[in-house]
């Protein structure tokens, strides 16, 4: 099994939202960003928003249609504007079977992909990759905590955190 | 309940029998079925190996296994049939939607076997196979409404007619099963739940009552994530006041949702496009609840029901012979060129 090689980036970034108009102004935002090649880790407890996030991220890079969970079929393609979107859900695989279904032709592939409950995979995930962890801290309300492995992703943080003041934005 | 067995041949080309192969997620599956209806057999990996499980079968994800078990369950399933290749006049083979490289094991081989004996190849579509599982067992009247719950599937389709599907509703967020599987993990029972979840719903003596997700009064889509939350916030909200959740009273008040909706939905759109014949299918027809409670919505407005014994719900191979029959019928074959297609349309698979 091929592992990444990269320790634990130790420098997190929290962005606290309080409605789920935040969530997805906030999936939204990194869309913008987003291209082919780039990997989004996405953990969090049931109900936390995963999928929500997911959806909202990929309408923004202009899937049409519906995005529904992928817990069962593990993975589903989609086709955006400009490239298409990989949606994952690694919840019933443990990481020798991650391994076997070759994921990493979707990591390294045309579009960009969205892992669910990717800390169980970890250890093959690409070098360069942006962790968040979404927690439930009222109805709507989450802690989206941001983890960037890679340069990349570090100034993508940067970019957006950098607000003093992490409340919802006025507009998208 | 629903078992009339029709076996009688209506290909106008006379007796065939089809090879059938099914590798879209979990399951390896091979069969053998002469005329579109008549199992021969039907090999399913989960249930010839050791390990079967109480609760669910276990999980066979990696392309790997379907390699490992796809020769030895074809030979399985042609010794059962008591039949030889040279018997085999047609191979059908699940083309999507599924796990791509799952998907490409079974197409592999069924190219394979095709090329080899120089017969037809049926690219065929997972969800017609699950919806013509029901040609198995009885004659369908069109128009039908079928209603498609699986793990990885909720879809209302609409038949005007044989092999023509229109989908009407979909889910938004999670697929029936889904659903339970999740609900199952919060209330502590292992991957996947949803059968504790049923058993535990039925069981209860009391009912949490939980929301109904209607969603628009003209949408036929489903949506499941909203009660999944509300699930968790009563188990939250019991935490807090230090008292233990009463996980039966929540399994009923979720069941009685999901049912609810389900059920409420697919009789709406049976009345709405004046359908002669409801069709359940998909694994989670499994449901006692959904079964029972379908079957006699179905029987208050007079609407005949057809559901496959759990054996042809869950994924298996006889089914996609079964929808694969319509293509025989009509000369629609597909070439050695066929592509596994992990998103594939249903309503472009119609005849």
């Amino acid at each position: 099994m091929q592992r990444n090689d990269k320790s634990d980036s130790t420098v997190h970034y929290v962005r606290e939202v309080s409605t789920e108009m935040s969530t997805v102004q906030f999936a939204e935002a990194l869309a913008k960003l987003a291209g082919p090649g780039d990997v989004l880790a996405l953990d969090g407890d049931l109900g936390a928003g995963k999928t929500r996030f997911a959806q909202a991220f990929a309408a923004a890079i202009g899937v049409e249609g519906i995005v529904n969970s992928p817990t069962y079929t593990i993975i589903k393609e989609y086709e955006g504007t400009v490239f298409p979107f990989y949606h994952m859900d690694v919840y019933r695989l443990s990481l020798e079977e991650a391994d076997e279904l070759g994921l990493d032709e979707y990591f390294h592939g045309n579009g960009v992909t969205l892992v669910e409950w990717a800390s169980l995979i970890e250890p093959i995930l690409p070098p360069d990759r942006l962790h968040l962890f979404i927690e439930t801290t009222g109805p709507e309300s989450r802690k989206i905590t941001c983890r960037p492995v890679g340069s990349k992703y570090e100034s993508w943080c940067r970019q957006f955190i950098s607000q003093p003041n992490e409340k919802e934005e006025p507009t998208a | 309940m629903n078992e009339q067995r029709d076996t009688s041949a209506d290909s106008p080309k006379g007796d065939y029998v089809l090879l059938a192969i099914e590798t879209s997620c979990d399951e390896t599956s091979v069969a053998v079925v002469r005329n579109g209806r008549e199992i021969l057999s039907n090999v399913i990996s989960s249930q010839i190996e050791t390990h079967k499980q109480f609760g669910g079968v276990v999980p066979e994800i990696a392309s790997r296994k379907h390699v490992e078990s796809i020769t030895i369950i074809l030979e399985e399933a042609l010794r059962e049939a008591n039949t030889s290749l040279e018997d085999i006049d047609a191979v059908a083979v699940t083309q999507g939607p599924g796990l791509i490289g799952a998907l490409l094991v079974g197409v592999v081989a069924a190219k394979s076997v095709a090329l080899a004996l120089d017969v037809p190849l049926i690219g065929t579509h997972h969800i017609a196979g699950h919806i013509y599982a029901n040609h198995l067992i009885g004659d369908i009247v069109y128009p039908a409404i079928a209603l498609v719950v699986s793990g990885g599937h909720t879809e209302i389709v609409l038949l005007e007619s044989e092999g023509k599907f229109r989908i009407i509703g979909r889910t938004r967020d999670d697929a029936v099963g889904e659903a339970y599987d999740k609900v199952a993990r919060a209330l502590q029972f292992p991957y996947p739940g949803g059968p504790y979840v049923d058993k535990l719903a039925q069981e209860a003596t009391e009912e949490v009552v939980l929301p109904r997700s209607w969603l628009e009064p003209d949408s036929y889509d489903f949506s499941f994530s909203g009660l999944k939350s509300a699930v968790l916030s009563e188990i939250n909200r019991s935490r807090m006041k230090g008292e233990s959740p009463d996980f039966s009273a929540l399994a009923r008040g979720f069941q009685q949702s999901v049912i609810d909706v389900v059920t409420g939905k697919a009789i709406k759109a049976a009345k709405e496009f004046g359908a002669r014949q409801m069709l359940l299918c998909g694994g989670v027809a499994a449901n006692r609840g959904l079964r029972e409670r379908l079957s006699s919505l179905c029987e208050e407005m007079g609407l005949p029901l057809l559901i496959p014994p759990n054996k042809l719900c869950t994924d298996n191979a006889a089914m996609i012979a079964a929808a694969a029959d319509l293509k025989w019928r009509r000369g629609q074959f597909s070439s050695l060129d066929l592509k596994a297609e992990p998103i594939l349309s249903l309503e472009d698979w119609s005849v």
